[in-house]
């Protein structure tokens, strides 16, 4: 067992290796990476100082930007399930080797989430309140608790996934079923689960009726299972330009249909809403009416939404046109995408429960430049940690590194 | 990639370890810079602080230390020597309250006496109590006005002041990950401060809007300090955690009335045990026209409004 697990620590540390050598362009994507996240360090740490007084909330307006983002990459990390249903569950082999690139990119997008989570916070001194078995776990009552659990999980599951394939790819031995088939079902089941919880995180609050409606929870995996598949999309075509990794188009086509039919549904029930919403026309219409028309001469969010429309529905007949079988086509229609629901699943699931107040009090929300710079901080050093991630496995995958190949310079 | 390497040069090999090197340096120096505004961090918690058990799992020793160091902190801060209590809950006591929405007449007299009893900030000013400016014919609270000015009351409105309705079924204590927020026998929600993490999920959960942040440092003056403070309600509170009304513990649990129910001018607020059949306030629900606000939400307040007649 011991000399298994120094095997497997030999590994780890020869692929961190494989971290400090690339070419220039490589060292300027890092460099420029992380300034952006130091950037956002510096931002944050005036917030610690200050306190959340230096973005936009308010009392009224409790959450902002931060816990938009989180919502919205919650919805990425599942991204790496769509890729695992076809070939574990249909037999269907054409993304079998983008699976890991996948699970990768849930590994970081869900630490992401977890720092996004971390810089919201009042009292981020006081975390360990919330592990379980230390701190004071209100479970199974709280939501957010299991928000927590469920996202923690996921890493994990995930990370040990990634770790197990490749490893074996090193080693050139036939994964064992047993180590990963059991753990891949789960996370499937997991990766719905973490949608469903975070969306149970706002549906379950009774006085705010814009959150309190049961379509919440399909809605985001809808759009989860858009945004994601289509950032692959783009991820691959980058992977296989710089590196000489394999990827073939089938497996870009394939992940195509897959945002085509999430797409499809993703408008459908965005329909479904707004038409129980503004058909009604109820007193409590009033949040979707500041969304979309603005209330009592506030508009802050209008454009915002009107964007987000706009570039869903190009989009979508983009992606229903023969044309995006080019990849040109189909990269346009993934970024359009991504930034629409990135709108509105984000600042536009958010921010809008929270107007009118639940005392009729309408307080507008503008996210400042500090809140900005750390939402750019931790983005930049999710995708930094994701390009590592990536420069550790590729070689590995190709058959560039292997226990016998000669360590590198 | 390896092609390169093999045929890097033992001088390209030096100059690399040079340009690592140097990467290195530069990234620790601007991490360095990026971190600098944490000089000024000035509450740091103390270990003791950091490691603190929830209130709940206090020993009675545990807690007279605790009382004993806010006592020493406000000391040192405002220059005032307060009386730090942590009353218990009193036996056979459930408090309830019951607002007279057709005497009020909006003049915010309890907005601002429950600011100097609970020491709130003044600056950005913290407020428990929300006077709601509603017009005659409806009941729709989105459709009130709180920042109304002038003249009060005006001829075609009515008001309705809202605090935290310390609900039997408590949307806030249950979303609150942390169970920082819960509960008390005599059914009032209270906050520890010191262990809330400041996640805001209850301030989403809560229907009347009740619960306020503290998205600073609070600023307080000495003269503004009132040195009567109980643990669970009106101690001067850190900067990110979560604070509401808490129907004035430290003055309730020892027979007196809540600041805003002495101070109303028009005696539209009364207080009392619900469990007594014989209190002003049981009195009140037997025998006026009662009603809770947004009954629908199902949070079942300990908090009524009532109408003569
Ligand atoms: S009014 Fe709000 S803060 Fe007060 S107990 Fe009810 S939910 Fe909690
Ligand atoms: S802000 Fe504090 S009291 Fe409110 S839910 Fe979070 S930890 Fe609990």
């Amino acid at each position: 067992m011991t000399t298994a697990l120094k095997d497997y620590f030999i590994f780890v540390g020869r692929c961190a290796r494989e971290t400090i050598h690339g070419d220039w362009r490589y060292f300027l994507w890092m460099t420029a990476l992380t300034a952006v996240a130091l950037l956002g360090l510096n931002a944050y740490a005036k917030q610690l100082v200050i306190g959340l007084s230096v973005t936009g909330m308010s009392d009224q307006v409790s959450w902002g930007l931060y816990i938009a983002n989180f919502t919205f990459l919650v919805g990425m990390a599942a991204a790496a399930v769509m890729l695992v249903v076809p070939v574990y569950i249909y037999k269907d082999e054409t993304l079998h080797d983008v699976v890991i690139l996948g699970e990768l990119l849930a590994v970081a997008v869900i630490i992401m989430c977890l720092l996004f989570v971390t810089v919201d916070l009042g009292r981020p001194d006081r975390f360990w309140h919330m592990i379980p078995g230390i701190g004071k776990f209100n479970w199974p009552m709280s939501m957010l608790s299991w928000d927590v659990i469920v996202l923690n999980i996921y890493l994990a599951l995930n990370a040990h996934i990634c770790g197990y394939l490749v490893y074996m790819v090193y080693c050139k031995r036939k994964p064992a079923p047993l180590w990963y088939i059991p753990f891949v079902f789960t996370a499937i089941v997991w990766a719905f689960s973490i949608h469903t919880v975070t969306a149970f995180l706002y549906v379950g609050l009774g006085g705010r009726p814009y959150w309190n409606s049961a379509i919440i929870a399909p809605r985001f995996l809808a759009s989860a299972f858009t945004a994601g598949p289509g950032f692959l999309i783009l991820t691959l075509q980058v992977i296989r330009s710089v590196s000489k990794y394999r990827i073939d188009d089938k497996a870009i086509l394939m992940l195509r249909s897959i945002v085509q039919v999430s797409m499809i549904i993703n408008v459908f029930l965005l329909f479904c809403e707004l038409f129980k919403e503004f058909y009604t026309d109820s007193a409590h219409v009033a949040s979707a009416k500041y969304l979309y028309f603005g209330l009592h001469g506030h508009y802050g969010l209008v454009p915002w939404i009107w964007t987000a429309m706009v570039l869903d529905l190009v989009a979508l007949v983009l992606l229903m046109l023969p044309q995006s079988k080019s990849l040109k086509y189909l990269n346009l229609a993934c970024v359009l995408a991504i930034i629409g629901i990135w709108i509105e699943k984000g600042m536009g699931l958010i921010i809008p429960a929270f107007v009118p107040s639940p005392l009729g009090e309408i307080v507008e929300y503008f996210p400042t430049l500090n809140e900005w710079l750390i939402c750019a901080g931790i983005w930049a050093f999710g995708m930094l940690l994701y390009t590592l991630f990536l420069k550790m496995t590729l070689p590995v995958l190709t058959g560039d590194l292997t226990p016998t190949s000669s360590p590198p310079a | 990639m390896s092609e390169e390497q093999k045929s890097d040069s033992p001088g390209g090999d030096i100059s690399r370890r040079a340009f690592l090197a140097a990467a290195a340096t530069a990234a620790v120096a601007a991490t360095a810079a990026a971190l600098a505004p944490l000089k000024d961090i000035a509450d740091l918690p103390s270990l003791e602080e950091f490691l603190r058990k929830h209130y709940k799992e206090l020993t009675p020793a545990d807690k007279k230390a605790i009382l004993a160091r806010i006592a020493e902190q406000v000391k040192s801060k405002y220059g005032v020597t307060p009386n730090v209590t942590d009353l218990p809950p009193l036996d056979g006591v459930e408090f309830g309250y019951a607002l007279n929405i057709g005497r009020c007449v909006g003049c915010r007299k309890c907005v601002f006496a429950c600011v100097d009893e609970n020491n709130q900030s003044r600056n950005p000013e913290i407020q428990y109590i929300r006077v709601l400016e509603m017009k005659k014919g409806s009941i729709d609270v989105e459709s009130a006005n709180t920042t109304y000015e002038g003249e009060v009351p005006k001829k075609d409105s009515y008001y309705m002041p809202v605090q935290c309705h310390q609900c039997r079924k408590a949307p806030c204590v249950k979303a609150c990950p942390v169970e920082a927020t819960w509960v008390e026998p005599d059914g009032v929600v209270v906050i520890d401060y010191n262990w809330c993490i400041g996640c805001r999920y209850c301030m989403a959960a809560c229907p009347y809007g009740a619960r306020r942040f503290n998205f600073e440092e609070a600023q307080l003056t000495a003269e503004d300090v009132n040195p009567e403070m109980g643990y669970l309600s009106n101690r001067p509170r850190p900067k990110g955690v979560v604070e509401k009304c808490h129907f004035c513990l430290h003055r309730t649990r020892a027979g007196k009335y809540p600041a805003c129910v002495e101070v109303c001018p028009t005696g539209s607020r009364k207080f009392g045990n619900l469990l007594d059949p014989k209190s002003e306030i049981s009195t009140i629900l037997q025998t006026k026209r009662v009603y809770v606000l947004k009954e629908e939400v199902g949070t079942l307040p300990r908090f009524y409004y009532y109408f003569d007649i």
